[in-house]
């Protein structure tokens, strides 16, 4: 458990992988090999790739069949559905799109983030401001038998004891279809701070901390969760990997949103169960 | 029961379909007595809004009669046979935004709020039957309707009133309101209104309401005659953009200066007003590069005087091109927009019904049972049969 204090601006996954993604991945040594001169300099910020490899490759085929569409039109819309093509083309093959760049999407790191979440576990940190008092947020969370209200991947947990407790996440079938650990509060400051961990001879290895802090103004606590799972044992692990290594980040920040939905207006919405036709003359539920 | 539901771009059909039951404890489960058709159902239905499943029921602008409430829903705000209009989008009542009146920003109704927030950085409010960018809500051109938090989105009605004086509290009555409103007004004004279409038609008549000394409706004369009659019925006058200057025609109305409050009463699949510009857009959105053709709002922001107010209710979803941003930075304007706080206007607007200042079943051209809504789509959507504003119902 890091002593530091995550800002609420420092959302998201640390994988503790510092590791500049700068010239690895087959196509973009295809490139550099073959096609120098749409190579832009190696740790360029401006020019650094921005699209993830796959999509690379997409960009490529189909920037060259608009452009030959386009070319073969010989009139106007021809020449900018060429030029679109074109664009694509030089994006898809650079690995670098200025549009992406503008908007501050970059889908080639998430790639990097996942490949290395899934070998070194994770570690999430989520923040929201939530309206109710410090008082009324710690003493929901201090009884974990109420985090699977709002966890998703929690199926039960039993307190036993003060400080012990007994929990059940869900796995899939092939893994047995649960996973079950003891955990141990390790530190509860009232109203403030609890700070849990696996036993540490579980099958899985996760430590929690949440923190109330009052908010500015009226607007309520901040609560600030901070969640790992470490590196993966056993057939647990993997399980545990492809879970959060898909996308850690959004499966916690889901589990935390639950939390202030559930604090805020006493549940969280759902739309599973409601009516929905099927196109095919005869209705279903979602 | 019956419902519309979505099935691909341009398809929509009525199929039986469950009746919707109580899913969480503060919903409830309306009658639907009258729904319409919401011009920005047609953004969802053409595809421009590209969130949508097959299956998906449509319809945002409900009203009916309470049916059964959950355990936990405070009875002495919504009870079973209280009479009610459901504002389009679903708020809490609780968060940061709904303590600010920001309802349609509420922050915990959205069920997907990861995809609002990949596209737009945040979310808005659930919103019901508008796709899964707004939470994939069931929505209301169905014969029952879940309504979640129902103490709080359903809107307790008097029972003097006929549904059409009431229904468009639900969406058009308070969007066109909100459109002119938030713009501070002053009686000197010149408001000029891009689209006659329904929340155009209110925004004119909201714009009177709030004073304006002048009101200018733009729209194609030769497309749509009836929506530009209904403008002048309304006292506002009208330019043609298709035989006129637009920019010219609002100069001349305001010796010189320019509207002080625009209105984009159109949105996303406007209709340009020159060759080249709706060559790019076409070309653009087919390809997939932007999501919308945004004439309306780019002449909104060339038009509008120095220091004036440019404001947004036509919907938009995603990316658009070649926006004026030296117009509006140059000439000082303020742009106002969001999608409406319905719960914020509701009871100052039922007063205005009340007082006999507005009956808003003016803007009512066709009356028809919700199994012919796929008919209703097509003669909407192409405005044929002198169509403005279709009310469907369910009971039929």
């Amino acid at each position: 458990m890091p002593q530091t204090q995550q800002s609420a601006a420092n959302r998201g996954v640390h994988t503790g992988d510092g590791r500049q993604r700068s010239g690895e991945g087959p196509l973009r040594q295809f490139i550099q090999e073959h096609v120098p001169s749409l190579t832009p300099q190696n740790g360029h910020q401006a020019h650094r790739q921005n699209v993830a490899d796959g999509e690379r490759v997409v960009s490529v085929a189909a920037g060259a069949i608009l452009a030959g569409l386009g070319l073969a039109r010989r009139d106007l819309t021809g020449l900018a559905i060429a030029g679109v093509g074109g664009a694509l083309a030089y994006r898809g093959a650079t690995g670098h799109c200025p549009m992406y760049q503008s908007l501050g999407v970059d889908t080639a790191t998430g790639e990097q983030h996942r490949r290395s979440a899934e070998s070194r576990g994770v570690q999430v940190t989520e923040s929201y401001y939530i309206r109710k008092s410090p008082e009324e947020l710690y003493s929901f969370w201090r009884n974990f038998e109420n985090l699977p209200q709002f966890m998703e991947h929690l199926e039960s947990v039993h307190n036993e004891g003060d400080r012990r407790s007994h929990w059940v996440a869900t796995a899939p079938a092939i893994y047995g279809g649960q996973v079950e650990w003891d955990a141990e509060i390790t530190a509860d400051e009232p109203n403030r701070r609890i700070a849990w961990r696996a036993l540490p001879d579980s099958d899985i290895q996760h430590s929690g901390e949440v923190r109330f802090q009052p908010g500015p103004g009226d607007r309520g606590t901040n609560v600030t969760v901070n969640l790992q799972y470490h590196p993966p044992a056993g057939q647990v692990g993997r399980w545990l990997a492809k879970l959060f290594g898909e996308e850690p980040e959004t499966q916690i920040r889901e589990d935390v949103r639950r939390f202030k939905r559930l604090m805020e207006t006493g549940e969280i919405p759902s739309i599973k169960g409601q009516p929905r036709g099927t196109c095919l003359g005869h209705g279903t539920r979602s | 029961m019956k419902a519309l539901i979505w099935c691909a771009p341009y398809k929509v059909k009525v199929e039986d379909v469950p009746e919707p039951k109580i899913i969480n404890k503060r919903d409830a489960i309306i009658r639907v007595t009258s729904t319409c058709i919401c011009g920005s159902d047609l953004h969802l239905v053409d595809g421009f809004i590209p969130f949508m499943k097959p299956g998906d029921i449509l319809g945002h602008e409900p009203m009916g009669i309470v049916e059964e409430v959950g355990p936990d829903v405070d009875k002495s705000k919504v009870n079973v046979g209280d009479r009610v209009v459901v504002p389009f989008h679903i708020s809490c009542g609780e968060c940061f935004f709904c303590q600010r009146q920001m309802y349609s920003c509420c922050d915990n109704t959205n069920t997907k709020p990861y995809i609002g927030e990949t596209l737009l950085g945040q979310a808005t409010a659930g919103i019901l039957g508008y796709s899964h960018l707004t939470g994939g809500y069931a929505g209301g051109q169905a014969q029952f309707l879940r309504v979640p938090l129902a103490d709080f989105n359903c809107q307790k009605m008097p029972q003097e009133f006929e549904d059409e004086k009431l229904v468009f509290l639900s969406d058009i009555y308070p969007t066109g309101y909100m459109a002119i409103q938030h713009c501070n007004p002053q009686p000197d004004d010149t408001v000029a209104i891009w689209g006659c279409g329904p929340v155009g038609q209110f925004a004119i008549r909201s714009a009177f309401l709030l004073g304006a000394a002048q009101v200018v409706a733009i729209d194609d004369e030769q497309k749509v005659p009836e929506r530009m009659q209904m403008a002048r019925d309304a006292g506002a006058i009208t330019i043609d953009m298709h035989d006129e200057y637009v920019y010219d025609r609002l100069l001349d109305l305001t010796g010189g200066l320019g509207p002080d409050i625009c209105v984009d009463a159109v949105g996303m699949e406007a209709h340009g007003y020159t060759m080249l510009e709706t060559i790019y857009d076409k070309v653009k959105t087919n390809l997939f590069m932007e999501t919308e053709r945004p004439h309306a709002v780019r002449q909104a922001l060339m038009c509008c005087r120095k220091g004036g107010t440019v404001s947004i209710a036509g919907v938009y979803g995603g990316l658009s091109d070649k926006i004026p941003m030296g117009a509006l930075m140059n000439k000082a304007l303020t742009i106002k927009t969001g999608q409406t706080h319905v719960h914020r206007y509701v009871p100052e607007l039922l007063e205005t019904i009340r007082q006999g200042r507005i009956d808003p079943s003016f803007v009512v051209t066709h009356r028809m049972p919700l199994s012919e809504a796929p008919h209703a789509y097509n003669i909407f959507r192409e405005k044929s049969d002198g169509c403005i504003k279709v009310v469907l119902d369910p009971a039929a």
